[in-house]
């Protein structure tokens, strides 16, 4: 009994001892949380002067000591230098201030709240441009099938094959406008809108410009063209200039009817109002690029009681002209009305172009929507093949 | 209290922005005033800003900065500009065609790419939407469906709307009504913020009856 009493205690002790002893001996360290690889390599698909870095970590899970990694880059003869920092749960960055054709190497230095670890050198990389962007295949060939079609009905139309247009309503408006500011002996008021010459509403509006010049021209009615741009100004001028000069009214032509107001947007809007209250036009044409102002202008222009022709493709201003003018040029219509007016090959042979585009958008969602909706009556879950090329052909068109 | 330069700057807001709400009632000599110094202001201050924020930055500075190819391709639009001044001399006026039409060109090839990726591809892409059962989302795509192919019927301009092409555009046009209705109620309220906060800067900056 007494042999085993001690046998007891000398165990209890033994266990005591190794207990005590793991207490009083230091915690064993961490493993440092380093970046073990750095990779560095061009980025895919862009235009240049762009490199990515990615790295892995040392240890299995991302250490809560880390506090954020700062990526160094330096190229042949240079020191490391920072070029820019990741939260701690990233393990990439992109250079995007790579100079073309010149070759870095980057380190990431890993921040933890002891200090800092460096990993060693990625590999060189340098920033190439591509000439060739996979992503966007799509874009490629709507742009080939756009113009395409476009280029097909121009030749068609130079040739001399007759184009049919169909005749935009607002456009028996302009005739029926500019005759009675004559009968009134009251000005014309052309407002071309606000943007460049570049835009491509106030090409269309320019367009029809010619068309309401050549008629008041004909009628000898005034004709007032504010612009809020020096080149439309200029390129306004020379339509107006040779709309006189087709209807042989070239000597009544006056360049100082086509005049610079401002570019800035509602300096031009209370230029323009002015305008309107006190040379009282009987036509106002408010067609082109238009924003905030449209309102005001379409509101001034009723409240003088004048005719109002407005169009612009800006579908965000489109519902104030609808709501406060006589006439509205929806969208398209308004390039549909330059090409009607005009004749041009170019412009009816773009026309046609587009409506082909339209028309076979029109096929492709209705024929896709109806495979793919009988693909999910057969399998509901969509693993029906209908179903997947309805899938293909959105992320295709997203360029992923 | 402000510096004498803020209560005057103050005043001289809150008199402009009066005279110019004062068209709502008629043209008047206020308004007349404020218009034209607004439209004079604004047309000197656009010519600093181009001067300083597109020419000097963009001509000046990089010709005298780059070197090689930058430094002389810089003169070509350099160039343009210049020829737009021929339009001061009536005999060789015709000149300034070219750079009107160098930049109509531009403007033209740009946005042909720039709206079939940025608008075109996007929305026919998010037109595709199956109708997988008898839920509010299938009655939704279905109604998104119609929307876009009507619409798209509306502004065919190749044949008269007659028919079956007639019936879908008058349906387009429903849509087309129905989503400018929705656009101008949503623009209204920007407007009517825009009102509020030139009714503070009168009751609150000008007048201090409101805190």
């Amino acid at each position: 009994m007494r042999h085993l009493s001690l046998t007891v205690t000398l165990v209890l002790l033994s266990i005591l001892a190794v207990a005590g002893g793991s207490a009083a001996a230091p915690p064993a360290p961490a493993p440092a949380p380093c970046v073990c690889s750095v990779s560095a390599y061009d980025v895919p698909d862009d235009g240049g002067g762009a490199i990515a870095v990615s790295w892995e970590l040392a240890t299995t899970t991302i250490s809560p000591a880390v506090t954020r990694f700062e990526v160094l880059r330096y190229a042949a003869g240079e020191e490391p230098a920072s070029i820019g920092e990741a939260p701690p749960r990233d393990s990439g960055f992109v250079d995007a201030d790579a100079d073309h054709g010149r070759t870095y190497q980057y380190i990431v230095r890993t921040h933890t709240i002891d200090g800092f670890v460096d990993s060693v050198p990625s590999d060189a990389a340098i920033a190439t441009a591509q000439w060739f962007a996979h992503g966007r295949v799509s874009s490629l060939i709507a742009v080939i099938l756009v113009c395409g079609s476009i280029i097909f009905f121009i030749v068609r139309a130079k040739a001399g094959t007759e184009l049919f247009i169909r005749k935009i309503p607002g456009l028996d408006a302009v005739d029926d406008a500019v005759g009675r500011a004559t009968e009134m002996g009251r000005p014309v008021l052309y407002v071309p809108g606000i943007e460049t010459v570049s835009e491509v509403g106030t090409l269309a509006a320019l367009t029809i410009l010619g068309h309401v010049a050549k008629k008041v021209a004909q009628h000898g009615t005034p004709l007032l063209v504010p612009t809020a741009d020096p080149i439309v100004m200029t390129t306004a001028q020379e339509i107006v200039k040779q709309a006189y000069a087709e209807v042989g009214q070239s000597d009544r032509f006056d360049p100082s009817s086509v005049f610079y107001l401002t570019y800035d947007q509602f300096g031009y809007t209370a230029g323009v109002d002015g305008i309107m209250v006190r040379e009282r036009p009987e036509a106002v044409f408010l067609l082109g690029y238009f924003a905030a102002e449209s309102l005001i202008l379409a509101e001034t222009a009723h409240e003088i009681g004048a005719i109002q022709i407005s169009g612009t493709k800006e579908t965000s201003q489109l519902p104030f002209f609808v709501a406060a003018c006589d006439y509205t040029l929806i969208g398209e219509e308004i390039f549909a009305a330059s090409s009607y007016l005009s004749h041009e090959p170019v412009m009816l042979g773009s026309l046609k172009g587009q409506d082909l585009i339209k028309i076979g958008i029109v096929y492709l969602v209705v024929g896709l929507v109806i495979l793919a909706s009988i693909g999910y009556a057969i399998a509901p879950d969509g693993t029906s093949a209908l179903s997947g090329a309805l899938e293909t052909v959105k992320q295709w068109m997203a360029g992923s | 209290m402000g510096s004498m330069g803020t209560i005057i700057g103050t005043w001289l807001a809150g008199f402009l922005t009066l005279a110019i709400l004062s068209f709502l009632y008629k043209d008047n000599p206020f308004y007349k005033l404020a218009e034209h110094l607004y439209v004079g202001v604004s047309a000197g201050y656009w010519l600093i800003y181009v001067v300083f924020f597109d020419v000097k930055p963009m001509l000046i500075d990089t010709f005298m900065n780059e070197t090689g190819f930058e430094k002389w391709i810089i003169l070509i639009p350099g160039a343009l500009g210049l020829i737009m001044l021929s339009r001061w001399f009536p005999k060789i006026a015709w000149l300034s065609r070219w750079p009107i039409a160098f930049t109509v060109g531009i403007g033209a090839g740009l946005g042909i790419t720039a709206n079939l990726q940025g608008y075109v591809l996007p929305q026919v892409t998010a037109t595709l939407l199956p109708v997988t059962g008898f839920t509010v989302t299938d009655l939704s795509n279905i109604v998104l469906v119609i929307g876009v192919v009507t619409t798209l019927m509306y502004f065919y301009f190749s044949k008269p709307h007659k028919g079956v092409l007639g019936a879908g555009a008058r349906i387009g046009i429903v849509f087309i009504m129905i989503s400018f209705g929705a656009s101008f109620g949503y623009t209204l309220m920007a407007r009517i913020s825009l009102l509020i906060g030139r009714l503070h800067f009168l009751f609150h900056d000008l007048l201090h009856i409101l805190d």
